[in-house]
């Protein structure tokens, strides 16, 4: 079992507030990504849950228990670490084993735990080898190995992937979402990738300078962003906003449309005329950097090619039924 | 909690070491200074006066003094001049690839690692001795008249043997403060159509600024004090002209058994060498935010 | 990149390179070969650099003035002494500076680098006297005593920048796998902090070796170590060229290899941190 519950949970470092109240239900084997720009405090509110760091008010249940006074190896959860913190002097073998045997397990049920897991993860050609003989990838490996074995309540992931080169965090994204699919255990996963949190999320926290601005799955955040910063935050390429004329129009202080949501008509009227700034033919996808006068700089994406170059005139037409509205408070307007 | 239990633990451990430098500092010093104001001869036990200042006047105005102080600032200043300007040089030759480079390394870091006394006796009897060291068989070769070093050029003699002791240290921190200047800062450079001198005086000398601070700030340490290369050498001599102030301190006291002015002259040496430490410890510091 | 150089280039700055090294290695060259010289040769005018008659003789001899063995177990005593106690008292401070720092941990590590910058001459009057008075002039334990003072803040220094080295996140790791303070030192720190341990070690055993200001103030014959047995040579002249150079070599032989293998540690540790 693998519930945790977060209740009103603050942590200050003297005079500053990192973590402002956050209250979060994750529900035993989800996957759930605390995702935020540098500074958000998610990597505080992980190793709160750790245990790494004492929280200075409020509660941490774990499967109903409040943990907050629990040493971080009582808490029954385990951690990857964004360095991998792998000990350097002692083999994949030792380095898998090392929680297991500090919980006192017998000898042959370690090696038995420890090849299994390491079959899991393709490791068991390294078993002997030390961190420092391996590559990214499989130090990456050994990390999660070490914490699988102890079968933890939930994994605690602090951007794991951000130090392998993109070919190898894209394959690694496969092999973590399916290996927790597998386990199913409860994972608390920290990037600030957004594409990560998109496709590896059962549910997203979207946290900014403290504060949990909304608690969804990827597709609700995508289509129902409950604020500014979420409806920015989450889709690539960013959601274009307009305020102005536009959005009175619609009854709101800034609307949003989504790249992938503007027409593009070649010399076209009505819709937002403007001048192609930049194109990026991508082949799969154009997208287009359109200059449009009093509204901005918008993006607009469009799937396929599309032989626009810089300077020709275009116009966009937001589709009407993907317009999202903020009101002044920057909080969105649902109909 | 667990972090509280942490850090009461980590006070703990602490202290002993604290504790012992704390009374290896206050100690000898606050005792240094007490003597310093007595009328206190070994040689005349149990007529200790108290004379205040008057140490310090009579250790201030002795010519020896004076003598020593110049000799003291002589020898620190040549040494650090040689040792600071070969070894610019010899760190940058060393930082080209070189066949061998590790054994070269060895070769150029070992003086530093001889003993003061062994160093200052091979140089004094097998290098420099008038008629039968290798320098005086040298000249002879070139036809010259063979030097009698410790005599003709005392003070020249015992900065050419720290020197050498001292070379070693400042090439290697050189050294390794030109292994870390990025590379691509010196491509850079030379995409920009620098040539290697520009390189050098732009970009290398100035990388290389705060190491020769470090090491003008620790050599000056050590140098204040040079003590057994004068002592197995000259012995101060000839007259005074060897003599610097670790040496007049040494000889007042152990020789004149003279405690009162030799403390004075101690607290001397202290508040030369605090002016030096005084930068050094700013340095350090500052690195230690980083 | 390392880039490429041209052949020439690379051969003027080997050549360059080994002479100025041969140069600044040729007193001790000299020393260790007039030390298998006689002291007829050793003395001699030309002198030999090779082709003299190679002889072991002043080694027996010295190692028959029975003397020699005495000081050298002393200079082992007194150094391996003062690096060993201090060691044990820097461990627990580095340990405790490095892993749980207070705001006052700079200002004690700046504290104990300036106990260093104190001039020994500047203490050299009370320390002498304190020592005659509690006997202990001319013994090991004073030795080991001023030499483990005078260096443990090098010993505090070294091992807090080695220590300070550690992830933090590999002991959070040990945490969360459950491992206790105390198993965490055993298991996870002290395997990770053995080259550190070794190297402030060895370099202060070298400093201890070579001290030659209190060992010459504060011993006289049974305790003194090697620093003051050749410094005993330095009055009669001439006729012991030899053997002093076999003493000598002998005594400088370890320490010159210990050196050797300390010698990137040795910036670390002299300048505090100051240079990388």
């Amino acid at each position: 079992m693998g519930q945790i519950t977060l209740q009103g949970v603050q942590k200050s470092f003297g005079p500053v507030h990192i973590i402002k109240g956050a209250d979060l239900d994750i529900a035993d084997g989800s996957f759930v990504v605390f995702v935020g720009p540098s500074g958000c405090g998610k990597t505080t509110l992980l190793r709160l849950i750790a245990g790494l760091e004492d929280v200075t008010g409020g509660a941490i249940l774990i499967d109903g228990r409040n943990v907050v006074d629990v040493p971080p190896a009582k808490r029954g959860l385990s951690m990857v670490f964004q360095s991998y913190a792998l000990y350097p002097h002692m083999s994949v073998r030792g380095n898998i084993a090392f929680g297991l045997k500090m919980a006192g397990i017998a000898k042959d049920e370690i090696n038995r735990k420890v090849e299994a897991a390491a079959a899991t993860l393709n490791l068991t050609p390294y078993l002997d080898r030390k961190p420092r003989e391996l590559s990214g990838g499989q130090r990456q490996r050994v990390a999660i190995g070490r914490a699988i074995v102890r079968e933890p309540k939930a994994f605690l992931f602090d951007e794991p992937l951000s130090n392998l080169d993109a070919a190898l965090r894209v394959q690694m994204r496969l092999e973590v979402t399916r290996l927790q699919k597998q386990l199913a255990t409860t994972a608390i996963y920290v990037t600030h990738d957004q594409v990560e949190a998109m496709t590896m999320a059962d549910k997203i926290v979207v946290l900014n300078a403290g504060k949990i601005e909304q608690y969804g799955s990827p597709l609700e955040l995508y289509e129902k962003p409950a604020n500014l910063f979420v409806a920015g935050f989450i889709g690539s390429p960013k959601m274009n906003f307009v305020t102005g004329e536009p959005a009175k129009q619609q009854g709101a202080a800034t609307v949003g449309v989504r790249p992938e949501h503007l027409k593009v008509e070649r010399n076209g009227q009505g819709g937002w005329p403007g001048t192609v700034s930049v194109a990026e033919h991508l082949g799969s996808d154009t997208f287009l950097y359109v200059d449009a006068g009093p509204l901005g700089m918008l993006t607009a994406r469009y799937v396929g090619e599309l032989g626009l170059s810089p300077g020709d005139k275009v116009s966009l037409i937001p589709d009407p039924a993907r317009i999202h509205r903020f009101d002044d408070s920057g909080k969105s307007i649902h109909a | 909690m667990a972090t509280q239990q942490t850090q009461l633990l980590a006070r703990t451990l602490l202290t002993p070491a604290v504790a012992l430098l704390f009374i290896w500092m206050i100690v000898p010093l606050a005792l240094t200074i007490y003597f310093a104001t007595l009328h206190y001869n070994l040689l005349d036990p149990g007529s200790e006066t108290f004379v205040g200042l008057e140490n310090f006047r009579y250790f201030l105005t002795d010519p020896a003094f004076l003598a020593s102080l110049q000799n003291t600032l002589v020898l620190v200043g040549s040494v650090l001049a040689i040792t600071i300007l070969l070894g610019v040089p010899l760190a940058l030759l060393l930082d080209q690839q070189v066949v061998g480079l590790s054994i070269v390394r060895l070769m150029v870091i070992a003086p530093f690692f001889v003993m003061p006394t062994v160093s200052a006796l091979v140089w004094k009897n097998l290098l420099m001795h008038p008629v039968s060291g290798l320098f005086a068989w040298i000249a002879h070769l070139f036809g010259l008249p063979a030097i009698d070093w410790f005599n003709d050029a005392p003070l020249f003699s015992v900065i050419l043997i720290v020197a050498w002791q001292w070379l070693p240290f400042a090439t290697l921190i050189l050294l390794t403060a030109l292994q870390s200047l990025d590379e691509e800062q010196k491509e850079a450079a030379e995409m920009d159509g620098a040539s290697a001198v520009s390189t050098f005086i732009y970009i290398t000398l100035p990388h290389l600024a705060r190491p020769i601070t470090v090491v003008i700030l620790i050599e000056t340490i050590f140098l204040l004090t040079v003590f057994a290369e004068i002592f197995v050498t000259t012995g101060g001599g000839p007259g005074l002209q060897t003599t610097n102030i670790a040496f007049l301190i040494y000889s007042q006291a152990l020789i004149q058994y003279d405690v009162g002015s030799a403390s004075a002259g101690g607290l001397v040496a202290v508040v030369l060498a605090n002016i030096v430490a005084f930068f050094l410890v700013r340095i350090v510091g500052r690195n230690l935010e980083a | 990149m390392a880039r490429m150089v041209t052949t020439q280039r690379k051969v003027i700055s080997t050549v360059a390179a080994w002479l100025v090294g041969f140069l600044i290695f040729f007193p001790i060259l000299w020393m260790v070969l007039a030390s298998f010289k006689t002291e007829l040769e050793a003395f001699a005018i030309p002198p030999s650099f090779l082709f003299f008659h190679w002889t072991t003789e002043n080694y027996v001899t010295v190692q028959e003035r029975s003397d020699y063995f005495h000081h050298a177990l002393n200079s082992i005593i007194i150094a391996g002494g003062s690096t060993l106690i201090a060691m044990l008292i820097a461990i627990p401070a580095a340990w405790s500076m490095a892993f749980s720092p207070t705001k006052r941990t700079k200002d004690i590590l700046l504290w104990m680098l300036s106990t260093k910058m104190m001039p020994p001459v500047g203490v050299m009057v009370p320390i002498y006297l304190i020592y005659r008075n509690f006997g202990l002039l001319d013994t090991r334990t004073g030795l080991v005593l001023i030499l483990c003072l005078g260096n443990l803040p090098i010993v505090v220094w070294m091992l807090f920048t080695y220590f300070k080295e550690i992830p933090k996140d590999i002991l959070e790791a040990a945490r969360m796998d459950g491992a206790t303070i105390g198993r965490e030192l055993v298991y996870v720190l002290t395997p990770m902090a053995v080259p550190g341990l070794a190297s402030t070690m060895l370099l202060n055993l070298i400093l201890a070796w070579n001290e030659a200001f209190w060992t010459l103030n504060l011993s006289t014959l049974e305790a003194a170590p090697l620093t003051v047995f050749i410094a005993s040579y330095s009055s009669p002249e001439g006729l012991f060229w030899a053997k002093l150079s076999a003493a000598s070599t002998l005594a400088i032989a370890p320490i010159l290899v210990l050196g050797w293998f300390s010698q990137r540690q040795l910036v670390r540790g002299l300048t505090f941190g100051a240079v990388k």
